[in-house]
């Protein structure tokens, strides 16, 4: 028996939630999957959800639960897993299910693996893959001592389209009794900084930089580059975070998912919060001076040295 | 009106990780990196916790301590959060915290951070080693105080948090919450300040407390096996000179692709 925790807001559930009902199903190898979702809206949500094929869809509704707390869905979801006594809660590794699920684990005194990318078998029994070391490396893995186990999947590592679907559930509603003094954070409105000038998705090419550029004095050779390919100019974060781009050229899970026709990485490693930004695109060109780089397993076209030689070299190529 | 500030006790947990630039090479047993080869530093999240540390107590006064759960190498990260500016260190000290999980690591961080009555606790939000992002959380769970994650901004007023938390796609959230408290610091939250010379004669008159783990470290996953990860993609490296290369990647860029 595997229990989905899906995301919804105001009724609008996270796109991870389908993927993480195809990370529960291919888990659950026939056994009988259960989606919860909780918040106000999540009785709109469970309506979608019972598209997916499972035995059942709760929506977790009740006061203390109205709006996402840490608190509130940590109390929430361990009377769910009381109810529901899984083997395995699945949940999408989103940055609510990053706040929530490690004191989730405490309170039920269970382990957690946490953004993970596949599921295989090993010795006959579920082991998980994911990524260590930025993404140098890759681990099999194992959850330790009692059931049920938390895992957490990756954004994007399951496909939410081949979630199997029709098995009309049945969809039930559970009240969260949680104790408002239980509950020590008090939210505000979520808001986005600033309306998004650049609308990157729209872009159909972008030659985005990284570490690699080293300073910002170094910016006008990308922006060539940029110019010459009728191109927009991003970054990865940490060239955000030292003001050399703004932050509304971030692309990322804390900046802007894209798909453009062409992405050229510059000086980009590849960790894994960039890429689940950028690996949408139909043609990659990485351009790292280090081949063993995370970008080159996603990239289609690689040039490896020094970028500094080679970014003159390519856009004096497209001027000719 | 007049704003009283009392002075805040905060503990930054840090981690000793290998460095960005660092290429990993496995050990013989397949499940953990070849550690006499790795280069390290203080986990990059981790830093800017202490950065935000350091500016709480400069606006409210206080002391900073800076706390570890690694092995006898993890003492360099000590040393260079003192240099820092960081008041005084604790080195929760064993060899098996060297490739343990967050589940581990937040028990043992627990129990060293259990007597000393913090106001407030910070750590980055994930490690760039295991990055399991956990531990911040599971620290939090472990000493029944109130937390948040992924902090971009951190307000102290009359004994309570107001803190900025990113949500993703652009979107943050303000919360409030009691201290004492856990907070897990995203990394561009401020600019980094880096040791002064003065600042590493300083930290050598500070106090390092060694501290051991009461229990057996207890793991929580096990790693079955460490590898080079398989490529989804079959790159094809354009070679030669800079100007070689580049006609190379604009013909494929144009005749192959066809995206330019």
């Amino acid at each position: 028996m595997v229990l989905v925790i899906a995301e919804q807001r105001n009724g609008t559930l996270n796109r991870a939630s389908w993927e993480a009902i195809a990370a529960g199903q291919q888990l659950a190898a026939g056994s009988p999957v259960t989606v919860a979702v909780a918040g106000a809206g999540s009785e709109q949500a469970a309506k979608e959800l019972a598209a997916a094929d499972v035995a059942g869809v709760i929506a977790v509704t009740g006061a203390q639960v109205e709006h996402y707390t840490a608190d509130g869905w940590v109390a929430a979801h361990a009377a769910v897993v009381a109810s529901v006594a899984p083997q395995w809660v699945v949940l999408p590794h989103t940055y609510q299910t990053r706040d929530f699920a490690p004191a989730l684990a405490v309170k039920l005194d269970r382990a957690l693996v946490t953004d993970c990318t596949g599921i295989k078998t090993v010795d006959g029994k579920p082991a998980f893959t994911r990524p260590m070391y930025q993404g140098k490396l890759a681990a099999d893995v194992r959850p330790l001592g009692e059931a049920p186990w938390l895992v957490t999947f990756q954004i994007g590592a399951f496909r939410g389209d081949q979630a199997k679907r029709g098995a009309s559930p049945a969809n039930t509603r559970m009240d969260a009794t949680v104790e408002a003094a239980a509950i020590r954070q008090v939210p505000e409105e979520p808001f986005q900084e600033a309306r998004q000038a650049v609308d990157l998705s729209e872009a159909e090419r972008i030659v985005a930089v990284g570490r690699g550029i080293k300073g910002p004095e170094h910016l006008p050779l990308a922006q060539a580059l940029a110019e010459a390919l009728h191109a927009e100019v991003a970054a990865s974060r940490p060239i955000c975070d030292s003001g050399w781009l703004p932050m509304e050229r971030q692309i990322g899970s804390s900046g802007q998912t894209v798909a453009p026709k062409l992405y050229v990485a510059v000086g980009i490693s590849g960790a894994i919060q960039h890429v689940v930004g950028m690996k949408g695109a139909r043609t990659i060109v990485a351009i790292n001076k280090d081949a063993e780089a995370p970008i080159f397993e996603v990239a289609d076209y690689g040039y490896v040295g020094d970028l500094f030689e080679f970014l003159p070299a390519l856009t004096a190529e497209l001027k000719k | 009106m007049v704003q009283t500030l009392s002075p805040m006790k905060i503990a930054v947990c840090i981690k000793q990780v290998p460095t960005r630039e660092w290429q990993p090479r496995l050990a013989d047993d397949g499940r953990s990196i070849r550690e006499q080869d790795a280069s390290w530093e203080l986990n990059e999240p981790d830093a800017y916790a202490l950065e935000e540390a350091l500016r709480l107590r400069e606006a409210h006064g206080g002391e900073v301590v800076v706390c570890t759960a690694g092995p006898a190498r993890a003492a360099m990260v000590l040393r260079e959060a003192l240099a820092r500016g960081a008041d005084r260190a604790i080195h929760i000290e064993d060899a098996a915290l060297g490739h343990a999980d967050a589940m581990a690591v937040g028990a043992v961080l627990a129990e060293a951070c259990g007597g000393e009555a913090f106001d407030l606790i910070l750590t980055g939000l994930q490690s760039d080693d295991q990055g399991y992002a956990q531990t911040g959380v599971v620290l939090a769970a472990r000493l029944g105080l109130p937390h948040a994650t992924i902090i971009m901004d951190v307000k102290i007023d009359g004994g309570r948090l107001r803190v900025k938390r990113e949500l993703e796609g652009g979107w943050f959230q303000w919360v409030g919450m009691p201290l004492p408290a856990v907070l897990t610091i995203q990394s561009g939250i401020n600019q980094l300040r880096y040791a002064t010379l003065k600042g590493i004669m300083a930290a050598k008159k500070k106090e390092i407390r060694k501290a051991a783990p009461s229990a057996p470290v207890t793991p929580r996953v096990e790693i079955l096996s460490l590898y080079v990860p398989q490529k989804s993609k079959r790159t094809e490296i354009v070679s030669g000179g800079p100007a070689e290369a580049a006609a190379a990647l604009v013909k494929k860029l144009r005749e192959d692709a066809r995206v330019i």
